[in-house]
């Protein structure tokens, strides 16, 4: 296991980690830089759990290679406030009850943010598709898709 | 003469197995009150609702009302968290200790200040008088000693103390947010996989490759250094300074090790086979004769019912921490009871109780008994190799999905006989199924998975299914909750358990309510009714009269006759447990061959309600995950391993597919709470299984309704 030195932007910050060069991102974020956000649910990207930005997509972190995120910027759930402002998506998640459990949660948020970035009056239609690699075993899926609306017409609204 | 005066009404059974007040409430941090419950939270919110009931009887502003994390060295033991009882369980104990405590706080204060404590308020936790505040406090109370020494709390509960009428509550029965979202959406530390302690080291279990398989041979695999490798018969594991060489060095293990596997598993195209040909443990759950009506059947109908086994498939794979200290051990688990589960962890190992501790750290959201127990097990074994340093074990997807407990496959065979006027005048139904009943302990077997693959460790015998009534196990809900004079309701209990059964998510009503209701529809079309009105024809209770009525408003039952074609609407319904929460449901599906649920309305009677918000969000999320076992779920296997390991092979309703979810309360304040988690399951099941016979005209008996079996059934119609 060769050790290898990846530089990669996480949450604004410039950092260096040295480790094999497969480690999966997440695991680089979790152990190494102490992120608890992107959370491990499945390993080959099957869930959504460890949903990640990486320049400014929505991707599945645990089967991305660390050498794959060289230079990229990456921002996890926890790089989406600012200073103690939550995101529109995360402070509409909280209005809008939309979790049970909370372990699909990060992922659900930053697959929604991606979208917003993009579409800032999606449909409905659009939200479940931008969240369709996103697994939630409790069936909040109403609330989710009720809070990502809402955050849709909020952002819409102070954009105008 | 006079009567002797009536005997006070007994305290809440978990109150008085644990009666000391501050066993349940705590006052030291000025301001704060720091509740006590058995009842663990896994995103049912139960623990926000406990809080409303707390904040409500005490009356200070729920900001106030903290949880304490569970813990066998600090809580009050609860048994499982399980079976939709945790309101009316905890939080009737804590409603009554709150209501003790209060007293004991305005008895105090009388006292003091010299006043009848009739004429004492409470206002945010200060006493008051009619003239206003008086500087007296809960927390500046607490402190003063008791009669028993101690606190004034360190006294036992006295005769139940009249709690506040629901007609007065202004923090219980009204939405509150869950305490635990913010922490979720942030990405806060939280849940156990989160959990750091000093010294952590991370351990990771290589699994035998099938059920019926054993550790033949070991090479040497080169490890990096610091790992202890842990083998003990046919347990194997590894333990690591960091997660990445703990996974490297179970690769590297995995790949060196040898196994012999042998097929163990039955056929699955043949799951009807094997439920009726396995060796049964038969009883009769609930019998009535009435000759009179039997002989007035003219018309008797006959049908099978099937499930497969199906999955918890948590979010998150299990995961557990422990830590030996000397002949101690301290246990981080996301189990559903920690008490159990430090009873099972004692007695497999020879401990006594009181040298095991089990903290309860949330975990990912659980439908029964999942692997949390036995990654508990495992991480216990692996950290006896390191005395000293607390050990995390995390499961991996393919073990969560190939080990943790399953919920059986299952057969109903129903037959029925309709008088000569359409009415069901006589029900037989027998059920085949393993056990649902396997949770640590039960049957006074650890029922830990590794104490298996240990040296010398034993298979797991069958799993029990509890008491044989029609409210446990594998026959909960077979008995009808209709009015039928005629009656008998058999258990055939599976005496051979090829896959690991225990409790998932309503345990046998899943199926038995999808049978019966399945079966009502069949019964009403055969006496020509509207299964709406064959129904109410058949249920005098005005509680689930008034669900049945309430969702078929809701979901336009009335102009069901002009559906466009292809599409269909089914109802179900039923008693949870034939005595607890009500729940009627109606599906709107699109159909041919794939099925599709575009919505589902459903009206619930839980009676009294403590957080509506909680209790609509539980409902939607077990219409949601009812749709997905009904329509996707099925866990597969070859005859010798369990082959559906992760979401490609075991896939669940995904955000385009799940349904509209409708949810409407019918108020009963005067009722008491039953507990909504698993009101829905059978009934969804119900409603989506008869709106696919209504919309493509072809009864579907076995599950999942996926396009193969609805094709095979218009296929042998």
């Amino acid at each position: 296991m060769g050790q290898h030195e990846l530089h990669v932007t996480v949450n604004g910050a410039g950092r260096t980690v040295a480790c094999d060069p497969d480690t999966p991102l997440l695991d680089v974020l979790r152990h190494d830089l102490g992120l608890s956000g992107p959370r491990f649910g499945c390993g080959l990207g099957l869930c959504g759990a460890c949903f990640v930005l990486i320049d400014g997509q929505a991707r599945s972190s645990c089967d991305f290679p660390a050498w794959a995120a060289e230079g990229r910027r990456v921002t996890t759930v926890e790089g989406l406030l600012d200073g103690d402002t939550l995101d529109a998506v995360q402070q509409a998640f909280i209005d809008e009850q939309a979790a049970q459990c909370g372990y699909c949660t990060s992922g659900m948020v930053v697959s929604a943010v991606a979208l917003l970035r993009g579409n800032r009056s999606p449909t409905e239609r659009e939200v479940r598709e931008a969240l369709e690699r996103n697994l939630c075993r409790c069936g909040a899926h109403r609330r989710i898709v009720g809070a990502v609306m809402k955050a849709a017409s909020e952002v819409d609204e102070q954009a105008r | 003469m006079s009567t002797p005066p009536p005997a006070p009404p007994p305290l809440p059974a978990t109150l008085a197995a644990n009666p000391v007040l501050s066993a349940w409430l705590d006052f030291t941090r000025p301001g704060v009150v720091t509740i006590f419950t058995g009842k663990v939270e896994y995103g049912q919110g139960v623990w926000t609702a406990l809080a409303q009931v707390a904040a409500e009887e005490l009356d200070v502003d729920l900001r106030r009302v903290r949880v304490a994390p569970v813990s066998t060295a600090t809580s009050p033991d609860e048994g499982v968290t399980s079976g939709s009882r945790s309101i009316e369980e905890s939080g009737s104990a804590l409603r009554q200790a709150c209501a003790q405590a209060r007293h004991l706080f305005l008895a105090a204060a009388a006292d003091r200040l010299g006043a009848a404590a009739g004429a004492l308020g409470v206002t945010d936790g200060e006493i008051t008088t009619g003239a206003g505040g008086t500087g007296l406090t809960y927390w500046s109370l607490a402190g003063q000693a008791g009669p028993a020494g101690g606190g004034l709390l360190d006294q036992k509960a006295g005769d139940p103390e009249p709690a506040k009428a629901p007609a007065r509550w202004s923090v219980a029965g009204r939405s509150a947010a869950r305490l635990d979202i913010p922490d979720k959406v942030t990405g806060r530390p939280r849940f156990l996989h989160d959990l750091a302690l000093p010294g952590l080291l991370y351990g990771r279990v290589i699994r035998p490759p099938a059920p019926a398989a054993s550790l033949a041979g070991l090479g040497d695999p080169p490890l990096p250094g610091g790992v202890v490798t842990v083998r003990d018969g046919s347990f194997l594991g590894v333990v690591a300074p960091s997660d990445r060489a703990a996974v490297a060095s179970a690769r590297a293990v995995a790949g060196a090790a040898r196994w012999e596997e042998a097929p163990s598993l039955p056929d699955e195209r043949d799951l009807k086979g094997f439920l009726l040909s396995a060796p049964a443990q038969v009883v009769t759950v609930d019998e009535s004769h009435d000759e009179e009506a039997a002989a007035a059947v003219t018309r008797t109908l006959a049908a099978e019912f099937t499930r497969p086994y199906l999955a918890h498939a948590s979010m998150a794979p299990s995961c557990a921490v422990a830590r030996w200290d000397g002949q101690r051990v301290t246990v981080w688990s996301h189990s559903q009871g920690v008490f159990p589960l430090r009873g099972a962890i004692a007695a497999g190992l020879g401990l006594a109780a009181g040298q095991v501790t089990v903290n309860h750290v949330e975990g990912a959201g659980a439908y029964g008994h999942n692997g949390a127990d036995d990654a508990a097990l495992d991480a216990v074994l692996l950290a006896r190799a390191v005395p000293g340093r607390p050990v995390r074990v995390l499961w991996s997807r393919e073990d969560e999905m190939g080990w943790a407990p399953v919920g059986s496959a299952m057969l109903a065979r129903l037959s029925a006989g309709l008088d000569a006027g359409g009415r069901i005048r006589t029900w037989r139904q027998d059920v085949w199924s393993n056990g649902f009943i396997g949770r640590p302990g039960s049957g006074g077997e650890p029922r830990l998975l590794a104490f298996a693959h240990l040296a010398g460790g034993q298979p797991m015998s069958p799993a029990p299914d509890g008491p044989p009534t029609g409210a446990m196990g594998s026959t909960r809900n077979a008995v009808p909750g209709y009015d039928i004079p005629d009656r008998v309701i058999v258990r055939h209990r599976l005496l051979t358990m090829p896959i690991r059964t225990s409790s998932l998510r309503s345990l046998g009503a899943f199926l038995n309510v999808f049978a019966i209701e399945s079966f009502m529809d069949e019964l009403a079309a055969a006496a020509g009714a509207d299964p709406v009105e064959f129904r109410l024809a058949h249920l005098t209770d005005p509680r689930g009269r008034r669900v049945i009525e309430q969702v078929a408003h809701m979901s336009g039952w009335g102009s069901r006759a002009g559906q466009a074609d292809g599409t269909g609407l089914g109802l179900g319904y039923a008693r949870y447990k034939g005595t607890s929460g009500y729940c009627a449901a109606v599906a709107r599906v699109e159909a041919e061959t794939d099925v599709r649920v575009t919505d589902v309305w459903l009206a619930v009677d839980v009676g009294r309600v403590i957080n509506p918000d909680g209790v609509i969000n539980q409902v939607e999320g077990g219409a949601v995950q009812s749709a997905s076992w009904v329509l996707r779920e099925r866990v597969r296997f070859d005859r010798t391993r369990i082959t559906s390991v992760n979401w490609d092979t075991y896939p669940i309703l995904r955000f385009t597919e799940v349904p509209q979810v409708h949810v409407a309360i019918v108020p009963a304040p005067g009722q008491p709470e039953t507990g909504a988690g698993e009101v829905a399951q059978g009934p969804v099941a119900g409603a989506i299984g008869n709106a696919v016979a209504d919309a493509v005209g072809v009864r579907v008996r076995d599950l999942p309704l996926t396009r193969e079996q609805v094709a095979r059934a218009i296929e042998e119609s």
